[in-house]
C-alpha cells in the first residue's frame, strides 16, 4: 500500500472511562480529531492527543516497534497492537474507534488490568533439564524452532482478550488461556526439558475447554500458529495420556 | 491540598527497575536469602531489555575457537576509547560466559550452532563471533528467561510503581518513596539497601530508540543524595535508526544487519565506510559509523529522507526472514519496504548512555551512598567513551548479578531497619501533588519535553561545539523554571501528565549534565564529538573521566579524576605498539 502523503484531518472516537467497583467499563466514547501525518500508526494518534488535547489519558506503551506487548486495544472493534496498525491502512472516511482490551477489568480509558494473565504463570512448572551437566547439553536449530516460534510471544494478551472462553465464559478459574498454552508448549518441546505438565494443562489449565475455533490465532501478532502448533499437540498429549489405554497402562506400571 | 497519606513496605533489599540488571539482581539478592523487592514503572516484563535485539556478548568460543575473555577485554577496552574501568571490563570479560549459560540453565533457547550449542555472531569491533542471539530478538529471550525464572524465587514483584525520590538515614540509604501509577496513591519502601537498575535517559532526544520510560529517573534521584555521575557526555547514537516515515524515525535497526553481512552505500551507491576505516568497514565501531553517516548526509550525499542506504537483500530471503525476521516485519509494516528485496534508509538515533553513576567496579556500591547499588544502564564504567554493540545485555547480567549479591550481603549485616523521616516524605508528597493545584492556563509538561528534545538535539546531539553547550545550559535553566509551574490535568488515577510532571525535572537536570561534561572535555573521543575539538587529546583527556556531583546549594559540579593504572597482567595482554593501551598515565607519555 502507499503511504499517503501530507497531513490529513482524521476523526478520532475514544473510549475514556473508570471501572466500577467490579472492574466494569463505566465510560463514553468521546471525539477527537487529529491532524494525522504520513505513516502514522493508531498509537501516534493518541500521542499526539495526550501531548495536545488530553493529557491525562491513560495508555500503555512502551518499545512502539511491536516488541514489547504493551499496547494492546481494540481497534474498530479488532484487538490489535496500537503500535502496529497503520492509520493509512484504514477507510478514511470513517472515524477511528479504539476502545480497552474487553476481557479484562478496566484501569481507565485504553489501560486494563491484566495481573489474572501473571498469576496464570506462577503456577506453571518451570524449566527442568534433564540433568545439571550443562557441559553435555546439545540439541540442534532443528530442536529449536519450534520451541522458538513460541518464545517470540511478547504477552500482549490479544490472544487472552480474544479467546471466547474467557471473554465471554469468562472461564478465568478453570483455563489458562492461549498464551499459558503456548508457554505450556514451549515447556513441554524443549529438547531438554523433562518436567511432566501433562496433568496440569489437562486440570488446571483447562485445556478441554479450547474448542480450537483459531480466534487467538488470528489475533497473534507475532504470528504464532497458537493453535495448530501449540493447542492443538497438547490437547493429543493429554489424549495419549489419559484416553489411550496403552499409554495409560505404561503410565501406570512408571513409564512415561 | 491533597492527601499525602502514604503506605509502607518493608524489606532487606528493594530493586528499583525490572529489566536485565534489576531482575537479576533480584535473583540474586533472593537466592542469598533476604526478602527482595521489585518495583518497575511498567508491567513485569516490558522494560527495554525486551527490545535488544542483535545479541549478548560473551566469549563463549563455540564458533572461534580462539575467542577467549582476553580477546573481549581488549576489545572492550579499545571500543570504549580506553576510557573504560578497567576492573568492570575485566569481570565482565571473565564472567560473561558463565552468566549466559546460566541462562540456559533457566530455560533461555538461543539459536544453535551445527554441533548443538550456543551460536555467536559477529559484531561490530569485536574481533572474534561472539554473540549469543536468537535472530533479532535476543532481549526478549533474556526479560523472558529472567521473568520466569524470578516469579519463582520469592521476590515481591510490585508492577506500574514508579520511585520518585531515594531516602537516607545519615549517610546510609533508607529506602525509596514514589506512587502506583494505577491510583496515584503513595508508597515508601523501607530497606537496608537499594539497588539501582533504572536504564538510560534517551527520553531527552526526539530521535531515539529508547522508550518513554527513560527519563533519567535512577540518575537524578541517585545525584541528589550524593551520588556521581561519570562519563555523562559519552552518548551512544546508534548508526542506524529509521528514518522514514518520520513516525517511525529513530526506532532502532540492528546491528545484527551488518552483523549478517548488510552494505551500507550513500547517494552515489559508494560503500563509503571505505573512506573512514576501510578495515571494518560496516563493522566499524559505532561512534565512528554514527559519524561516517552523519558526515555523509551533511556534505549531501544521503538519501532522500536524509540518511544513507542499508542493503541486505543479497542474502537472500529465507535468510533474512529467518535470521532478521524483526527488522523484516518492522520495514514491512511500519515502513513499506520490503528488506529481502532492497535497501533501507538509515540514519543515527540516540540509543545508549555510556555514563552513568559512579559505582565501585567489583561490588557495584555507589560512591558516596553506603547501601545504594547500580546496575546496568544507569550506572557508569564499564563502557568508557562508547559502548560495543552486545556488551550492553552482558553487562546487565554480570553485574546485576554482582550488586545482587554485595546487596544481600549488606543488608544481612544490618539488625536493624535505616530510619524514615515523616516529614522529609511528606515534603515530598506536597511536592509531587504541587502540579494538581497549578493554573489551569500553565503549559503541560509535554510542551516543555518536545521543546527539551529539540535544545538536546540541536545543541547537545551526535555533534557539539563550545558555543551551543553554553546556549543549551543557559536555556536548560529556562525550562527548570518553565517546569516548576507546569499544569496538570485530571486526577491522580493512571495519569500520564501528572507523571510526566516530575520525570521532566530529571531529564532536564541530567541534560544539563550532559551538556556541562561535554563542555568540559574539550576534543572528541567515542560519542563525544566536538566540532571546535574534532580530535582527540590524548594528552590532557586519555587518563581521566568526568565526574559532576550536586554540592550543597543545588549546583553542578564538573570536575575530572584520573584513571586508576591498569594491573601489568592486564596491560601485557595488548601488543607493544598499542601505545594509547600500555601508556598508564600523562606522566609517562
Ligand atoms: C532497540 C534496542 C535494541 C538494543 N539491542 C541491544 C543488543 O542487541 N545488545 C545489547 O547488548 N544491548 C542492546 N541494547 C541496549 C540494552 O537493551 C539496554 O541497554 C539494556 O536493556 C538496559 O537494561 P537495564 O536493565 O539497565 O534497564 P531496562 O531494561 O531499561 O529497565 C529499566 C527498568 O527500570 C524501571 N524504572 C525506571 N525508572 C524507574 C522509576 N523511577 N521507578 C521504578 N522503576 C523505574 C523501568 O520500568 C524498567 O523496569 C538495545 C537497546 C534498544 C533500545
Ligand atoms: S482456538 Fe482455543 S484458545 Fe484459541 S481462541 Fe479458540 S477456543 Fe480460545
Ligand atoms: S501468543 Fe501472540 S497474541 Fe498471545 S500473548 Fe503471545 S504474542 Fe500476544
Ligand atoms: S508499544 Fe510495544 S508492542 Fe506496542
Amino acid at each position: 500500500m502507499m503511504m499517503s502523503l501530507g497531513v490529513v484531518d482524521r476523526e478520532f472516537h475514544v473510549f475514556r472511562g473508570l471501572p466500577d467497583a467490579d472492574g466494569e467499563h463505566i465510560g463514553e466514547v468521546k471525539s477527537f480529531t487529529v491532524p494525522v501525518q504520513p505513516g502514522w500508526v493508531v498509537l501516534d494518534a493518541l500521542l499526539y492527543l495526550q501531548a495536545h488535547n488530553a493529557p491525562d489519558l491513560a495508555i500503555r506503551w512502551n518499545c512502539k516497534a511491536a516488541k514489547c506487548g504493551s499496547c494492546a486495544a481494540e481497534i474498530n472493534g479488532l484487538p490489535s497492537l496500537m503500535c502496529k496498525t497503520r492509520l493509512d491502512h484504514m477507510p478514511l472516511d470513517k472515524p477511528v474507534l479504539v476502545r480497552p482490551m474487553r476481557t479484562f477489568p478496566l484501569i481507565k480509558d485504553l489501560v486494563t488490568d491484566v495481573s489474572w494473565n501473571y498469576e496464570i504463570n506462577k503456577r506453571i512448572t518451570p524449566f527442568t533439564p534433564y540433568n545439571d551437566d550443562q557441559s553435555t547439553w546439545r540439541y540442534f536449530q532443528e530442536d529449536a524452532d519450534r520451541v522458538q516460534e513460541f518464545r517470540k510471544c511478547i504477552e500482549c494478551f490479544l490472544c487472552q482478550n480474544s479467546c471466547h472462553v474467557i471473554r465471554h465464559h469468562r472461564k478465568f478459574n478453570h483455563f489458562a488461556g492461549p498464551r499459558f498454552l503456548v508457554r505450556l508448549a514451549s515447556l513441554e518441546m524443549h529438547p531438554l526439558d523433562v518436567a511432566d505438565r501433562i496433568p496440569f494443562i489437562k486440570e488446571e489449565a483447562g485445556i478441554g475447554l479450547c474448542n480450537i475455533t483459531k480466534c487467538c490465532t488470528e489475533r497473534c501478532p507475532e504470528d504464532i500458529r497458537i493453535t495448530d502448533n501449540a493447542i492443538i499437540p497438547l490437547k493429543e498429549r493429554v489424549v495419549d495420556r489419559y484416553y489411550d489405554p496403552i499409554t495409560m497402562l505404561l503410565h501406570k506400571i512408571g513409564i512415561k | 491540598m491533597m492527601s499525602v497519606h502514604y503506605e509502607t513496605k518493608t524489606y532487606d533489599v528493594l530493586v528499583i527497575g525490572a529489566g536485565g540488571a534489576g531482575l537479576r539482581a533480584a535473583i540474586e539478592a533472593s537466592a542469598q536469602g533476604v526478602s527482595v523487592a521489585l518495583v518497575t514503572k511498567s508491567l513485569l516484563g516490558k522494560a527495554h531489555t525486551v527490545m535488544a535485539e542483535g545479541g549478548m556478548a560473551a566469549a563463549l568460543s563455540y564458533v572461534d575457537a580462539d575467542d577467549c575473555w582476553q580477546a573481549h577485554y581488549k576489545d572492550t577496552i579499545r571500543g570504549g576509547k580506553y576510557l573504560s574501568n578497567y576492573r568492570m571490563a575485566e569481570l565482565h570479560a571473565k564472567e560473561a560466559p558463565e552468566r549466559v549459560k546460566e541462562l540456559e540453565k533457566w530455560g533461555a533457547v538461543f539459536d544453535r550452532t551445527p554441533d548443538g550449542r550456543i551460536l555467536q555472531r559477529p559484531f561490530g569491533g569485536h574481533t572474534y563471533r561472539r554473540l549469543a542471539h536468537v535472530g533479532d530478538r535476543t532481549g526478549l529471550e533474556l526479560i523472558r528467561t529472567l521473568q520466569d525464572k524470578g516469579i519463582h524465587c520469592g521476590i515481591d514483584v510490585h508492577m506500574e510503581c514508579t520511585m520518585t525520590h531515594l531516602l537516607k538515614d545519615g549517610d546510609q540509604v533508607a529506602g525509596a518513596f514514589g506512587y502506583w501509577r494505577e491510583s496515584g496513591r503513595f508508597i515508601l519502601i523501607n530497606a537496608k539497601a537499594v539497588i539501582l537498575c533504572t536504564g538510560g535517559i534517551g527520553k531527552a532526544y526526539k530521535v531515539t530508540s529508547n522508550s518513554w520510560e527513560y527519563t533519567a529517573d535512577g540518575q537524578a534521584m541517585a545525584m541528589k543524595i550524593g551520588a556521581e555521575l561519570i562519563d555523562m557526555e559519552f552518548l551512544q547514537f546508534h548508526p542506524t535508526g529509521m528514518v522514514c516515515p518520520p513516525s517511525v524515525k529513530g526506532i532502532l535497526v540492528t546491528e545484527a544487519v551488518r552483523g549478517e553481512g548488510g552494505k551500507l552505500t550513500n547517494a552515489l551507491g559508494e560503500r563509503f565506510m571505505k573512506n573512514y576505516d576501510p578495515e571494518r568497514m560496516e563493522l566499524s565501531t559505532r561512534d565512528i559509523v554514527s559519524k561516517a553517516i552523519y558526515t555523509e548526509v551533511k556534505e549531501g550525499r544521503g538519501s532522500p529522507n536524509g540518511g544513507v542506504f542499508l542493503d541486505i537483500s543479497h542474502r537472500g530471503a529465507d535468510y533474512i526472514k529467518r535470521k532478521l525476521p524483526s527488522m523484516y516485519h518492522q520495514f514491512l509494516e511500519l515502513g513499506d519496504v520490503d528488506i529481502t528485496k532492497g535497501p533501507m534508509e538509515v540514519g543515527p538515533t540516540m540509543h545508549y548512555t555510556m555514563g552513568g553513576v559512579r559505582v565501585h567496579p567489583e561490588t557495584q556500591e555507589v560512591l558516596n551512598v553506603t547501601g545504594l547499588y547500580a546496575a546496568g544502564e544507569v550506572s557508569g564504567g564499564l563502557h568508557g567513551g562508547n559502548r560495543l554493540g552486545g556488551n550492553s545485555l552482558s553487562d546487565l547480567i554480570v553485574f546485576g548479578q554482582r550488586a545482587g549479591k554485595h546487596a544481600a550481603e549488606f543488608a544481612k549485616q544490618q539488625t536493624v531497619l535505616p530510619k524514615i523521616n515523616d516529614e522529609e516524605v511528606k515534603g515530598y508528597a506536597e511536592e509531587l501533588v504541587a502540579p494538581f493545584e497549578r493554573d489551569s492556563k500553565a503549559e503541560t509538561p509535554y510542551q516543555i519535553q518536545a521543546d527539551l528534545q529539540d535544545l538536546m538535539a540541536n545543541k547537545v546531539g551526535i555533534v557539539r561545539e563550545e558555543q551551543g553547550l553554553k546556549e543549551a545550559i543557559e536555556e536548560l535553566q529556562v525550562m527548570k523554571a518553565r517546569a516548576k509551574v507546569a499544569r496538570v490535568d485530571g486526577s491522580r488515577a493512571y495519569n500520564p501528565g501528572w507523571h510526566l510532571s516530575h520525570d521532566i525535572h530529571n531529564m532536564i537536570l541530567v541534560g544539563e549534565v550532559v551538556a556541562q561534561a561535554a563542555l568540559q572535555r574539550t576534543e572528541s573521543r567515542g560519542g563525544h564529538t566536538r566540532l571546535d575539538h574534532l580530535e582527540p587529546d590524548n594528552e590532557q583527556w586519555r587518563f581521566v573521566n568526568s565526574t559532576i556531583r550536586l554540592n550543597e546549594s543545588d549546583e553542578l559540579e564538573v570536575s575530572t579524576y584520573e584513571k586508576p593504572q591498569m594491573d601489568a597482567a592486564l596491560r601485557d595482554l595488548f601488543d607493544k605498539s598499542d601505545e594509547l593501551a600500555i601508556t598508564q598515565s600523562k606522566q609517562k607519555i
